[in-house]
């Protein structure tokens, strides 16, 4: 099989996650935040992003990963969604990755909660496993998606 | 596609956009022609308009629109020479035909051709009326007329003694002097006008308009930042970019702007068509409809106004022989009025009808049991009046064509109110009804304060805030109250209660509770009452951009947008009235659309008393006079201890005897022990002794001059007033707390 795929790939909590990358808007280093109260404790605030204001949801949160320690600054991937621009707060970035569809795998069903909500498949790359998350899901922060968006009330 | 087919579509679509407006200039023109502002440059604006849509469908092969049109301009040719004079049947059927016409129009926009709908009924009628209205009663008419002669002696100008023609309910009316009856009448547009406008499509100019608010944000940034550095060059750079930004802002504005007549062109022809289906004789009158508002709130206003125009003509203005009757002129009046006041505009919907009957509106709410017709007896002229704005409610006698179908003032009132607007409306009866809108310029760019809590700024909308009140020193430590752990603010001897924005939202710590700070609170208006928000700092106020919030957020109502401030971070937009929702400072919906009227009380010359409401039981309302209540406290069940039969806590070192309210009060049902996990005790002091009055649930405080309508019959109930428009019995402490616990005054003694 020669068809292949290509994935904008981060680091969150350890694990090595990956976005289409025709999704990906673009990646920007970290950027002042003002934070929304009484919103869901995954959206960490909001950036202006050239004059537009784009909602920042903590992965580690919405992924029910450890929080990121104190200190470290989080990078944003800017995703196109649906419903306008959105930007994902990662650990750290990662190369553009060309991967064969041939070593794509469904998500085992040991995978549960959130992560099998969120995660679309692995692609079992030489040295490690890249696991895809499905943006649209992932923007999507309505009840039936996880129990991570309690509000504060 | 081919070349041949999409230059078709693009002609036709020519064709709509020009046609629709002609159409509106015909209908306007010859609403004042029957008006009687007459002249041959109007009739050559008339006939212009059939002919040249006739002209277009001809050569675009619509043959249906062509001939349609074609035999009205036979007729107009006729009015135009002289030839006829114009009737109010001729005006219906010209009326008529640019209906039919408009028609068509939709039915080539929808499907790409003319349609097949049947106006023979209205050929026939044109035709018919080519040979019916000769001209010889108008003397001296020559011939033949010139297009574009100015002679007086036109024919057009109607004379009121015109032979009146059979089937015509509306007669021809006096002549009005012009600034009545404008946009028509204007002199006519001087063709000059038409070449120097272009048509812009809406998106591009939307497009502009937010870039326009993105430079208005950068330059906000420059101008901030650059007065940091100290080289002149770049400062008088930046300040001519500050200059030139608000002047193209202000002119980007200004292309959004319209002027409120476009709304109001159509009025005219409605009121006409109304009246006349209805009977009635209507003279409408508008002025300021050069008065400007941003494109959006036009759209918004367009359907609301319309409303009220139409319940005006259906239930305010009378028939011509009940107006006679009252000794009014027979012909009412409609009038329509546009200002701008201190950056809103202000509309005005006034007619000279018979008023609201408000006896009628009470027993139309009584009937929908929208409330209790006790409730109905105790309502103010003002109370009666918010009436009309409860959903579901409809005045109208009858369903008819025009209005009475239930969906009304309260949808007119959602409307305006979601675009920042407030309506309000007084009526006097035999005299009329004015109804007084008010809404914000643009929405856009606003004035906004900012305000800095919690370490975040907010910027809240001008249009909500009503003044500052800072406390400092003692004042800070004093001015505020606790009432039942809720902090309240005597503004002007009101109370004012007060939401902490640290608090609501939970950051940073909460102000201006302990000793020595500065208290800042915004007093605020939300739903027509003012409560007071309490900030860490006042800074500034700023012309904001308003942003969407993202889909993630859209469940917030304490937020209606975002902002870009000056140093490019972002700051949140405050929804008054979602903010005060959530820290309940405002009543539930119904005491809301009721609110009590102050000036009715003050106006009394009764003594105004601070009143503890609360519940015991699921309906039964009390009330004690605040001074009674020492203080307000809720204990978790599980407190209670009992010494004998009597129920006690643990009390600021004390043990608190506990009454249960309900139990001692003669012709209550429901027994108070049931309830939740906490109780709410009124703690009552008297020498040195306290006692705790367990009550459901407490309500509200409230200022009223009380008036004990009902003596008491039943023990511990020193009688019953009406509160807040509800029957509330008043409690008789004393009473109660003998016969709860006899040796409570005698030990004190």
């Amino acid at each position: 099989m020669s068809t292949s795929s290509q994935f904008c790939t981060f680091y969150v909590d350890g694990l090595f996650f990956g976005v289409d990358v025709l999704r990906v808007q673009e990646v920007i280093r970290y950027q002042e935040m003002t934070r929304v109260p009484l919103a869901s404790e995954v959206v960490s605030g909001l950036i202006n992003l050239r004059g537009q204001i784009v909602t920042a949801i903590d992965l580690r949160r919405r992924l029910v990963l450890s929080e990121r320690p104190a200190g470290q600054l989080p990078m944003n991937v800017v995703v196109r969604t649906d419903d306008g621009a959105v930007s994902l707060l990662v650990d750290e970035i990662g190369d553009v990755l060309e991967v064969d569809e041939s070593t794509f795998e469904r998500p085992p069903g040991t995978l549960t909660g959130v992560a099998r909500q969120l995660v679309r498949g692995v692609y079992k790359l030489k040295d490690r496993l890249l696991l895809i998350i499905d943006t649209q899901q992932t923007v999507d922060l309505h009840e039936k998606n996880g129990a991570a968006l309690k509000k504060v009330s | 596609m081919s070349m041949n087919e999409s230059l078709q579509q693009d002609l036709i679509k020519d064709l709509l956009v020009e046609s629709h407006e002609g159409l509106d200039r015909f209908d306007r023109e010859l609403l004042a022609l029957e008006q009687g502002q007459g002249g041959s440059e109007r009739m050559n604006t008339i006939f212009r308009v059939i002919h040249t849509l006739k002209g277009t469908a001809g050569c675009l092969g619509l043959g249906k629109i062509e001939q349609t049109a074609h035999r009205g301009e036979n007729l107009l040719s006729l009015l135009r020479d002289g030839k006829l004079t114009t009737s109010p049947e001729m005006i219906t059927t010209l009326l008529a035909l640019s209906d039919a016409l408009r028609g068509m129009l939709r039915t080539l926009e929808a499907t790409g051709n003319d349609g097949e709908a049947d106006h023979s009924a209205l050929l026939a009628r044109l035709e018919q009326l080519q040979t019916a209205n000769p001209v010889a009663a108008v003397p001296a008419a020559p011939a033949a007329f010139g297009l574009f002669d100015d002679e007086p002696a036109a024919p057009a100008p109607l004379a009121p003694a015109a032979p009146p023609v059979a089937l015509a309910p509306v007669q021809p009316r006096p002549s009005l002097p012009a600034h009545d009856v404008a946009p028509a009448a204007e002199s006519p547009v001087k063709s000059s006008v038409a070449d120097s406008a272009i048509r812009v499509d809406i998106g591009q100019l939307d497009k502009v308009m937010n870039l326009v608010g993105e430079l208005v944000l950068a330059r906000n940034q420059i101008v901030a930042n650059t007065t940091r550095f100290d080289q002149a060059a770049l400062l008088t750079a930046s300040q001519r970019l500050n200059i030139i930004t608000t002047e193209l802002q202000e002119s980007v504005m200004k292309t959004r702007m319209q002027p409120i007549g476009n709304v109001w062109a159509k009025f005219p022809r409605v009121v006409r068509d109304v009246a006349h289906e209805l009977g009635k004789k209507i003279r409408l009158v508008m002025d300021g409809q050069s008065t400007e508002l941003d494109r959006t709130i036009i759209e918004a206003i367009k359907d609301p106004l319309t409303h009220i125009v139409r319940n005006s003509i259906d239930h305010g203005i009378e028939s011509p022989e009940k107006r006679l009757a009252a000794g009014k002129p027979d012909e009412g009046l409609l009038s329509l009025r546009a200002y701008h006041e201190g950056g809103q505009v202000n509309i005005e919907i006034m007619d000279d009808g018979g008023g609201i009957n408000l006896e009628r509106v009470k027993a139309k709410a009584v009937a929908q049991n929208l409330i209790t017709s006790e409730q109905a007896g105790r309502l103010t002229e003002r109370e009666a009046i918010n009436l009309i704005f409860l959903p579901g409610l409809s005045t109208a006698e009858k369903v008819s064509n025009v209005s009475g179908r239930g969906v009304g003032m309260d949808v007119v009132k959602t409307n305006i109110e979601k675009i920042g607007g407030s309506i309000d409306l007084s009526t006097q009866a035999g005299q009329g009804t004015t109804l007084k809108i008010k809404i914000p310029l643009t929405l856009a760019i606003i004035p906004a304060l900012i305000v800095t809590s919690g370490g975040d700024r907010y910027a809240i909308p001008q249009v909500s805030l009503l003044e500052l009140v800072r406390l400092e020193g003692t004042a800070a430590g004093q001015g505020i109250e606790l009432l039942y752990g809720s902090p309240v603010y005597r503004l002007r001897g009101q109370l004012l209660p007060l939401a902490y924005l640290n608090e609501q939202f939970k950051v940073g710590k909460i102000t201006g509770q302990s000793r020595d700070e500065v208290v800042n609170i915004i007093v605020l208006q939300a739903d027509g009452r003012p409560f007071g928000l309490v900030v860490d700092e006042i800074n500034d106020t700023e012309e904001i951009v308003v942003k969407p919030l993202g889909k993630q957020l859209k469940g917030l109502a304490c937020f209606a947008g975002a902002t870009i401030m000056g140093d490019g971070r972002v700051a949140l937009i405050l929804d008054v009235v979602g903010l005060a929702q959530h820290a309940n400072v405002v009543a539930e919906a119904r005491d809301r659309n009721v609110p009590e009227d102050k000036s009715r009380l003050t106006g009394s010359g009764d003594q105004k008393q601070a009143l503890l409401l609360f519940n015991i039981g699921p309906d039964r309302r009390m009330a004690i006079p605040l001074a009674l209540a020492a203080r307000l406290e809720e204990f978790p069940v599980t407190k209670i201890e009992r010494t004998g039969a009597q129920e006690v806590v643990q009390y600021r070192g004390q043990i608190l005897p506990l009454i249960r309210v309900a139990d001692h009060v003669a012709g209550s049902t429901t027994s108070s022990s049931a309830g939740g996990d906490t109780l709410q005790v009124v703690v009552y002091s008297e020498n040195g002794r306290s006692v705790g009055l367990i009550v459901g649930r407490i309500n509200d405080i409230v200022e009223e001059a009380l008036t004990i309508q009902r003596k008491a019959s039943a023990r511990g109930i020193l009688g019953s007033a009406v509160v807040q428009n509800k029957v509330t019995d008043l409690l008789d402490v004393p009473a109660l707390i003998r016969s709860a616990d006899p040796s409570f005054y005698i030990s004190a003694a």
